[in-house]
């Protein structure tokens, strides 16, 4: 068995062990056999399997696509951008979906539909979809004007930039139960996901998962840069428009749902890169959504064990992993 | 012909680089492309490459226009090695070579076995087999040149454009690089045209040289471009000046 199959096999197994201790982990601690009868049907205490079943499961299902998502965007902006510190929210996708649910906080209340707490939280969502797509689409728009990739990047980080002094504008404003619903969102939460949305999420990023797939051509062929791929027959624009889709469907879909979770995103194809020691995408896309799913399984499990948001987790994780990545100082890109 | 261009005019923003200029590359030549920094080399290779439209007048590569050419008909056309250095950790100088083959090969990329067998052969070509296996961010500038020359061969085109291949690279290995090309082009019967700043290369080791003379393009066999003044010119008003008698450059 080749190195590459044999780390792949691994990381299923692994991927399989940590998917089984999110089961078992949590405010109430349950055995893995109990976890293992309560997937399979097996005898089950009926209160365990409701645990299990309802919401358990949902939430480290959300992990899995979640963590998939954002290191396969993470992926394709970085090869795309040929930088190293770029990730998921590096053309403002974030900043875009904070000021939809910024604005949906503030105006909500104005609007009277405030008092549901379901159609908020529904509400949140959408406007954070809204708020990441209309942001990417400024950015598509001007990309097709463009030709400078790093213009784009640049002017990408300024839009976003500017989003987020916006929707600190309206934090200011925002009265005080407004700011703290609006402040919690920040900080990510994957157990806001429940059946009926995850079976809204899980198409929508699947669709996200298609077209990173169908970009592995491209994006190896962008490991040389725009100008050499253009001259090996790739259409760069029409790639830049795929890529920037997947981006907004993956990354803006788990922001949506979750909030703006940090890091995974940026630090996870990195790890890819050095546990598979290949440029390959044909590798780095299915492996980086792997490495993505193990990793925010583990940070929910520590995440759940200290009882904090999960953004706190996934930055404490990430941000090792790109330091040592930068001080390792090696050439990335060219 | 490999390369022919129609009334080409070029322009690099407002400032026009070449006017209509006409001029005709065979296939198995090297030919060296001089001129002066700021003179249009680059924006021309470009313009051949497909990769910025001239202003006026058609490209035609092997008898047919550039334009017509749909993107991975132009990729099988025309190979061009930049002068970007790529320098990917982790990436195999035989995977590099093997994007080349990126025109024939499926949706994902799968190299067949005859791909691997061009792949191969491009790196022999190039003396570079014994590097296969070896990640570009530990190789030498010269090194990577061939690197980027041997993907070129893998990408199989009649026609291959260099931005200033020796740029980086010291005294023997500039040599060694144009040696490379001419065998190249007359062995594979490729037109090869490169950009390049060295004199003595293009006037010894180059079966035709190509000079831009703003807004003209002049297109001579080496020789003839010796005697013909036009290196002369380029020295107009410098300290130093071309000795066509030595084909030398002195002091004036």
């Amino acid at each position: 068995m080749s190195r590459t199959a044999l780390i792949f096999s691994l990381l299923t197994l692994l991927l399989a062990v940590l998917f089984v201790a999110d089961l078992a982990v949590g405010s109430v601690a349950i055995a893995p056999a109990e976890v293992w009868n309560a997937l399979t049907g097996g005898a089950c205490d009926p209160a365990t399997r409701d645990i299990i079943l309802k919401i358990r499961l949902l939430k480290a299902i959300t992990a899995l696509a979640a963590g998939a998502a954002l290191a396969a965007s993470g992926l394709e902006m970085q090869t795309l951008f040929r930088n190293p510190l770029a990730g998921p929210y590096v053309l403002g996708v974030s900043s875009g979906a904070s000021l939809g649910v910024a604005l949906f906080l503030l105006g909500a209340p104005l609007l009277g539909i405030g008092g549901s707490s379901f159609l908020q939280s529904l509400g949140i969502v959408g406007a954070a979809w809204l708020g990441a797509a209309l942001v990417l689409a400024a950015i598509l728009a001007i990309s097709r004007r463009i030709k400078d990739i790093m213009v784009i990047l640049i002017l990408g980080m300024m839009f976003g930039s500017g989003v987020s002094a916006i929707v600190e504008i309206l934090q200011y404003l925002s009265d005080e139960a407004a700011l703290k619903t609006f402040v919690i969102w920040t900080m990510g939460s994957l157990g806001e996901v429940t059946g009926d949305r995850l079976t809204l999420m899980l198409p929508v990023l699947l669709a996200g998962f298609v077209l990173a797939v169908a970009v592995i051509k491209p994006l190896n062929l962008l490991l040389l840069g725009e100008n050499y791929a253009r001259t090996m027959g790739l259409n760069v624009q029409r790639t830049r428009l795929r890529i920037f889709l997947s981006t907004v469907l993956l990354a803006g879909t788990v922001t949506a749902f979750c909030g703006p979770v940090g890091f995974i995103g940026l630090a996870v194809p990195h790890l890819a890169r050095m546990i598979f020691a290949s440029a390959d995408h044909r590798i780095l896309v299915p492996g980086s959504m792997m490495a993505g799913a193990a990793l925010l399984l583990v940070c929910d499990l520590v995440s759940k064990s200290l009882a904090l948001p999960i953004n706190t987790i996934t930055a404490l994780m990430g941000i090792p992993v790109v330091i040592y990545v930068v001080t390792r100082n090696r050439n990335l890109f060219r | 012909m490999s390369i022919s261009l129609r009334h080409i005019t070029l322009a690099y923003g407002r400032r026009t680089l070449l006017e209509e200029v006409c001029a005709e590359f065979a296939p198995r030549s090297l030919t060296a492309l001089i001129g002066r920094n700021g003179t249009g080399k680059s924006t021309l290779l470009r313009a051949i490459a497909g990769l910025n439209p001239a202003a006026k007048g058609d490209v035609c590569l092997c008898g047919r226009p550039l334009a017509e050419l749909a993107p991975q008909q132009r990729a099988a056309t025309v190979s061009f090695v930049t002068t970007e250095r790529v320098r990917i950790a982790n990436l195999a100088c035989e995977d590099v070579v093997a994007l080349g083959r990126a025109p024939y090969t499926n949706w994902i990329g799968r190299l067949r076995e005859e791909d691997r067998q061009i792949v191969h052969r491009a790196l022999e070509q190039v003396g570079m087999g014994a590097f296969a296996r070896k990640t570009m961010d530990r190789m030498s500038d010269g090194e990577c040149q061939r690197v980027m020359i041997a993907r070129a061969l893998a990408q199989d085109t009649p026609v291959i454009l260099l931005d200033e291949p020796t740029a980086f690279l010291d005294l023997p290995n500039r040599y060694e690089l144009a040696i490379l090309l001419r065998r190249l082009a007359h062995e594979e019967r490729k037109c090869i045209l490169f950009s390049t700043h060295d004199l003595d290369i293009a006037l010894s080791l180059c079966d035709a040289v190509a000079l831009i003379d703003t807004p003209q393009l002049h297109l001579l066999p080496a020789d003839e471009m010796v005697r013909s003044g036009w290196i002369e010119r380029l020295f107009a008003g410098e300290n130093a000046c071309f000795d066509a008698a030595t084909r030398t450059v002195r002091l004036r």
